[in-house]
């Protein structure tokens, strides 16, 4: 019987660098997702890469067979040993995987949770499987189910609603006092981790243009290619200042480099346009009574961090809503994929007493060739309704247990008893995947 | 004739009853902020609105002339052109909780107006004039245009102060960003002075047929005239200095307590021309 499972690493296993390294640029997915088709252990499969994890998606054969097939396939698409990786790669099999797909596009196993770009980048990705061909039955529903699992989660809680990362914090600010991103500039002054991050969150926010500035000027340039923005040189920062609407500022410098009264001559020059400064440096790089002047918005990162806690605590208790609907969820879709394992059994055990049936059926038939259109007929009825009646009951049980562990029994006692072989479950199940 | 007396004062009562549900509905999404109650609250005070138009119809059929001659009538109007403005505003502006704050404002009026006499009295011939109803639509209009200004104004100064003193929370959620409300502000004051000019001169033009000259100095004209030089002060400092903010915020706050005092003020403390009628 197949199983559902998922192997991959995300930013919680794995370091930028080493996801990096495993990503498939998306031109490539393509290739790659024939290739793992190609693989006997394994009949349907979907890659989904994005900056903060990298996973293949499958529909196992032989699930031991496949997990082994799968990581040799990281290591050999990626032209990286085995050993660099495999400690960061995690995987789910079975209920877990169904589990671990739903929380993922959700967004409740995001870097930042709620973010909602992660739903779109699945769709994509499963588009890519269609298109190549490389999901079927399994997958088809297992994605429809997560897309209806995340809308469920987006409209039954909040969690998408709070900003709880500071970089957040400071695209929803912006976005409270500037209303939409677009066509505005934003100046990045210094390079941080945090300030790039700040910036790479406002790009995403809508944010038209970037401008740069370091002391260095080769920085700005790496960076400006980066953003794919403006570098300007360090000492123009003041007119940067009078174009731009929000100004994120990271640099390490002792004393602060943007003063009340330089300011406030800049927005005489800017005709009060307001302007949002975001001072993510320790210590400051920009004066606090900046903050004072009209029309001028000051945030400091310990202001941002109180607002993203403040964020955090609601969020927590939407994120538990949100893991009760997938947990129902994922009981949902685990007793379908245990209908698709009992159909087949019943198929075969069908099969068999049928075959029984036509076999004595012919032996009776030709003692007596003297019956008549209408006795055959009756006999034919007859013994069709003698196996209804037989397999009643036990298939009626068999569908209705909830319970796996019982319909597992169920399924095991039955194939036992009446020698209903995995070989001929396997020609079946083949038979409705052409179907299909 | 009294049936039908009655039947403009029926519609008006109903009209006011659902303005008080389609409030309630307002004040209960900007605290709960469900969509859902929004879209009740939009129908309910449609519907309102139809039946309060249909009030002002069926009064100017019986009364015979555009029924803005007394205050009873005038809150009406005023209270109808405010609802009228949301429900445009709502068109074009997807901004929910702008009925929050203007649909109290317009039941307020309806409740004051309900208070009053209703009757309908022979026309005064001073108001017998061709241009005594433009002068009227025109100054309400403006007034009501100015009303949403004034909301706006409100609401840019609660979430800039949140803003400003990094509290941001329940109230920054709900109000819209500052972008929006100053630029909602500032195409509302583009709409309203044109229309509060108009308003002036056609009451001049009214004044001298009614009392044989254009301006008499009442307390009125010259409290509209204050008015007048308010919004044309906001509006120049807008177009010229690039004003804007929290000082144009407050412009339109002081702008819209001297429409309230020309309007309520002197018809109710200074005796003048424009006292027609005691109420």
């Amino acid at each position: 019987m197949t199983e559902l499972l998922v192997i991959g690493l995300n930013h919680k296993t794995a370091s930028i660098d080493v996801r990096e390294r495993l990503a498939f640029p998306e031109g490539g997915i393509e290739r790659a997702l024939s290739r793992v088709k190609s693989f006997p252990s394994l009949k349907e499969n979907m890659i989904l890469s994005t900056c903060n994890r990298v996973e293949i998606y499958a529909a196992a054969r032989e699930t031991e067979k496949a997990i082994h097939d799968l990581k040799e396939f990281f290591s050999q698409y990626h032209e990286i040993s085995l050993k660099e990786f495999e400690k960061s790669l995690y995987t789910h099999v079975g209920e877990e995987a169904v589990r671990h797909i739903f929380r993922v596009a959700s967004s409740l196993d995001s870097m930042v949770v709620g973010e909602p770009q992660i739903l779109g980048q699945i769709k994509s990705a499963y588009n890519m499987a269609v298109e190549s061909k490389t999901s079927g039955l399994i997958l088809h529903r297992l994605l429809h189910r997560a897309f209806h699992v995340a809308k469920r989660v987006r409209t039954e809680t909040k969690v998408g609603n709070s900003a709880v990362s500071v970089s957040f914090v400071a695209v929803e600010l912006a976005k409270k006092i500037f209303g939409t991103l677009e066509k505005r500039t934003v100046l990045l002054i210094g390079a941080g981790e945090m300030s790039e991050l700040a910036a790479r969150h406002l790009v995403s926010g809508g944010i038209e243009k970037v401008l740069l500035t370091n002391r260095t000027y080769e920085r700005a340039v790496e960076l400006a290619q980066e953003f794919r923005g403006e570098s300007i040189p360090f000492e123009e920062m003041n007119q940067g200042l009078k174009k731009v609407d929000i100004v994120i500022s990271a640099t390490d410098s002792t004393h602060y480099l943007i003063e009340h009264d330089q300011v406030a001559k800049v927005m005489k020059d800017r005709k009060q346009k307001p302007i949002f400064f975001i001072d993510i440096a320790d210590p400051r790089d920009i004066e606090p009574k900046v903050g004072d002047i009209e029309n001028v918005y000051l945030y400091n990162i310990d202001d941002l961090q109180k607002v993203a806690n403040e964020n955090i605590q609601d969020r927590e208790k939407e994120a538990r809503k949100a893991e009760t609907i997938v947990q129902g969820e994922v009981v949902k879709f685990v007793n379908w994929y245990h209908s698709l394992e009992v159909t087949p059994t019943i198929i075969a055990l069908r099969e068999k007493f049928e075959a029984i049936r036509n076999r004595e059926l012919g032996k009776i038939l030709s003692l007596y060739p003297t019956l008549t259109e209408k006795e055959k007929q009756s006999l034919e009825a007859m013994t069709s309704a003698i196996i209804n009646k037989i397999l009643h009951d036990p298939l009626t049980l068999l569908k209705q247990t909830d319970e796996e562990a019982m319909s597992d029994l169920y399924l095991d006692v039955l194939r036992t008893l009446f020698q209903v072989s995995e070989k001929t479950l396997g020609e079946s199940d083949t038979e409705k995947e052409k179907e299909d | 004739m009294v049936e039908s007396l009655a039947m403009n004062i029926h519609f008006f009562k109903f009209a006011s009853f659902l303005y008080l549900f389609g409030t309630l509905a307002y004040l209960s999404y900007i605290i709960f902020l469900k969509d859902t109650l929004s879209k009740i609250a939009v129908a309910v005070v449609s519907i309102g609105f139809a039946f309060h138009t249909l009030a002002l119809l069926t009064r100017y059929v019986e009364a015979g002339y555009t029924p803005v001659t007394n205050l009873y009538e005038s809150l009406s109007f005023f209270a109808w052109m405010i609802i009228g403005i949301l429900l445009i505003a709502s068109l074009k502006y997807k901004v929910k909780v702008l009925g929050s704050f203007l649909t109290p404002i317009a039941l307020i009026l309806m409740l004051f107006a309900l208070a009053l006499p209703k009757e309908i009295f022979p026309l005064a011939p001073v108001l017998k004039s061709f241009w005594h109803p433009f002068h009227v639509i025109f100054a309400f209009l403006g007034n009501a245009i100015f009303t949403l200004t004034f909301c706006c104004g409100v609401m840019y100064l609660i979430q800039e102060h949140q803003l400003k003193s990094k509290r941001i929370g329940a109230i920054t959620k709900r109000l819209p960003p500052l972008n929006l409300l100053d630029d909602l502000s500032y195409q509302s004051l583009k709409f309203g002075f044109p229309l509060l000019t108009l308003g002036i001169i056609t009451g001049a033009v009214w004044a001298e047929y009614a009392w044989g000259r254009y301006w008499n100095w009442d307390p009125k004209e010259t409290w509209s005239l204050i008015t007048w030089l308010l919004y044309a002060a906001l509006l120049h400092q807008r177009l010229t200095v690039g004003w804007r903010g929290r000082k144009a915020a407050i412009m339109a706050i002081v702008g819209f307590l001297a429409v309230l005092f020309t309007f309520l003020g002197v018809n109710l403390i200074l005796p003048g021309l424009h006292a027609y009628s005691n109420w």
